[in-house]
């Protein structure tokens, strides 16, 4: 009975998190993505889209500022012709949009988006009803919580230039093929800069769980605002260095790992026609923006489950405080991931695209090494105050 | 002799490249802010806002027929709109006047004049040919129709677009 219940919990979350969070989320950064580029260049960008009561007879659309978009653009891109061309090799290029899209969804299954919801006061009456006798206790808010957590993340994200190699190469085409191989060096570069600017997150915290990662922060402070809760204890000031070092070098690495501006080579539109999805059309075409977008939400929950205090605000108290706070946690954890998701589009459309060779030299002479040595800083501090 | 540019010598904050970040980052954030306020205000919502008043008054939109200040029609079918326009999207089948008529000094009148909005470039040649000032490019600019036969205007609605022109035509003068 109980591994049943279990299974039948993390079902309901997954899809929640998937259908109900994540996917909505992805239309409406995409949405974001648009007007907010579009207010940073004195543009307005689309703000007509509404409900089109026309259709029904009456007098005037709804606009809302053109909040129904993602419909319109989601209706297009499932109506448009789905169109394989002759000269690729099927089996990948069909393969490569999917690859492109599962990796992204799959490192969300690690991160704690909330702490604990205890639901049993809607439960347990619907169970008594259909005649059980049980409840569910509070439901950690987290779908798959493994102790390698960060590992798994990094496995899995490493996963995704399959998607962006295989496109590029199975359209059998010269841009697709450039941008292909582009986004492969530059993941296998920047993955380096990552994994090693997390290990002084691991040096202080002590474990590779994420959720513990989150509770040493609601402990101890935010890893890049450890000040806000406690007095200024001048060893927490001095590891508060490294770890800003790390935070910068993970973010830059993650902008990396996205593809986004000023990274975003594989897809480099003045240069590669459009990268890899060049010959893509359709849904296959929405599989990679998907893709990419998911992706962008991926990193910014790693980014605020590691540095940013994860689904912690000064103030509110976790789930067992009772289903509000418990939910008020998740709006927390979202609201901060939303956050960090317009940094990446202000970024975007801040800066201008690396040249290939900066960009590799940024990665392998500059991240890589201020990853190491602070990692060896972090070490030399934590074992002085030891 | 060669003129050279040498490197500019970078200090180590422009080396970091991250000073000049945050100052980019400043700037569209306050472009940002500025159009979220609505104090930028560049775009017109087309639609709604026009800026049709301020159109200059060379302003070269739909080629129109007009007519003078006793109501008639300008156009004496001399054809030459006809055959300078480059495209060729005027057709004028011309009449003659009858004997009788008061205007009958002018011989000939268009029976039919067409202008096909589809070939029409908007290049004024009619306009600068006619002897006669009877076309003319008005300011209509948004020209649509659900068909190509519903874009050839024929000559009611050029005339219904034209309107009235008034002004000397020496033509219309009996003493010259």
């Amino acid at each position: 009975m109980d591994i049943w219940i279990y299974a039948i919990v993390s079902l309901v979350k997954t899809l929640t998190i998937i259908f109900v969070v994540v996917l909505p989320m992805v239309s409406y950064t995409v949405y974001a993505e648009r007007r907010v580029s579009a207010f940073i260049q004195d543009r307005v960008g689309p703000n007509r889209v509404g409900i089109p009561l026309t259709l029904f007879g009456f007098k005037e659309d709804v606009k809302f500022h053109g909040l129904f978009q993602p419909f319109a653009d989601a209706l297009k891109l499932l109506l448009k012709e789905d169109f394989t061309p002759a000269h690729v090799n099927k089996f990948y290029y069909w393969l490569a949009p999917a690859l492109a899209m599962i990796p992204s969804l799959l490192v969300l299954a690690v991160i704690p988006f909330g702490s604990t919801l205890d639901l049993d006061f809607l439960v347990t009456p619907v169970a008594k009803m259909l005649g059980f006798d049980f409840g569910l206790g509070p439901i950690p808010m987290v779908i798959a919580d493994v102790d390698i957590g960060v590992l798994f993340i990094f496995a899995i994200t490493s996963l995704g230039v399959y998607g962006i190699t295989l496109a590029g190469w199975s359209s059998n085409s010269k841009y697709p093929f450039l941008g292909g191989i582009r986004s492969c060096s530059q993941m296998i570069s920047y993955e380096l800069a990552m994994g090693l600017s997390v290990v002084p997150v691991f040096l202080v915290v002590g474990t590779l769980n994420l959720s513990q990662i989150v509770e040493f922060q609601c402990a101890n402070g935010w890893l890049v605002l450890p000040v806000w809760f406690h007095g200024l204890d001048w060893k927490q000031v001095a590891l508060w260095v490294p770890l800003l070092i790390s935070f910068v070098v993970f973010l830059i690495a993650s902008f990396a790992e996205t593809n986004r501006l000023p990274f975003d080579l594989p897809e480099a539109e003045t240069e590669l026609v459009g990268g890899y999805h060049t010959e893509y059309s359709s849904m296959k075409f929405a599989l990679f923006f998907l893709g990419e977008y998911s992706a962008m939400i991926a990193a910014s929950s790693v980014i605020v489950t590691l540095f940013l205090g994860g689904w912690h605000f000064p103030g509110i108290p976790d789930g067992s405080a009772g289903w509000f706070w418990g939910l008020a946690n998740v709006v927390t954890f979202f609201a901060k991931v939303a956050c960090v998701l317009f940094f990446f589009i202000w970024i975007r459309w801040t800066l201008p695209r690396f040249r290939y060779d900066q960009l590799m030299k940024i990665g392998w002479i500059y991240l890589f090494e201020i990853a190491l040595v602070n990692i060896l800083l972090t070490a030399g501090l934590l074992v002085a105050f030891s | 002799m060669p003129h050279i540019i040498p490197r500019p010598k970078l200090t180590f904050a422009e080396k970091m490249y991250l000073p000049a970040i945050l100052g980019g980052l400043v700037i569209t954030l306050r472009h940002f802010l500025r159009s979220l306020f609505g104090q930028t205000r560049i775009t017109l919502q087309y639609p709604e806002q026009k800026w049709d008043e301020n159109l200059p008054a060379h302003y070269r939109g739909a080629p129109t027929l007009v007519k003078d200040e006793w109501d008639r029609e300008r156009c004496v079918a001399c054809q030459l709109c006809e055959f300078i326009c480059p495209p060729r999207a005027i057709t004028i089948t011309p009449g003659e006047l009858p004997a009788d008529s008061r205007w009958a000094k002018v011989e000939k009148y268009p029976e039919q004049f067409e202008i096909d909005m589809t070939r029409c470039i908007y290049c004024g040649m009619c306009e600068e040919v006619c002897p006669e000032q009877a076309i003319f490019l008005r300011k209509d600019y948004a020209i649509t129709g659900l068909s190509r036969a519903e874009m050839v205007y024929d000559k009611k609605k050029l005339y219904e677009i034209g309107g009235v022109m008034d002004g000397l035509v020496n033509k219309w003068n009996d003493l010259k």
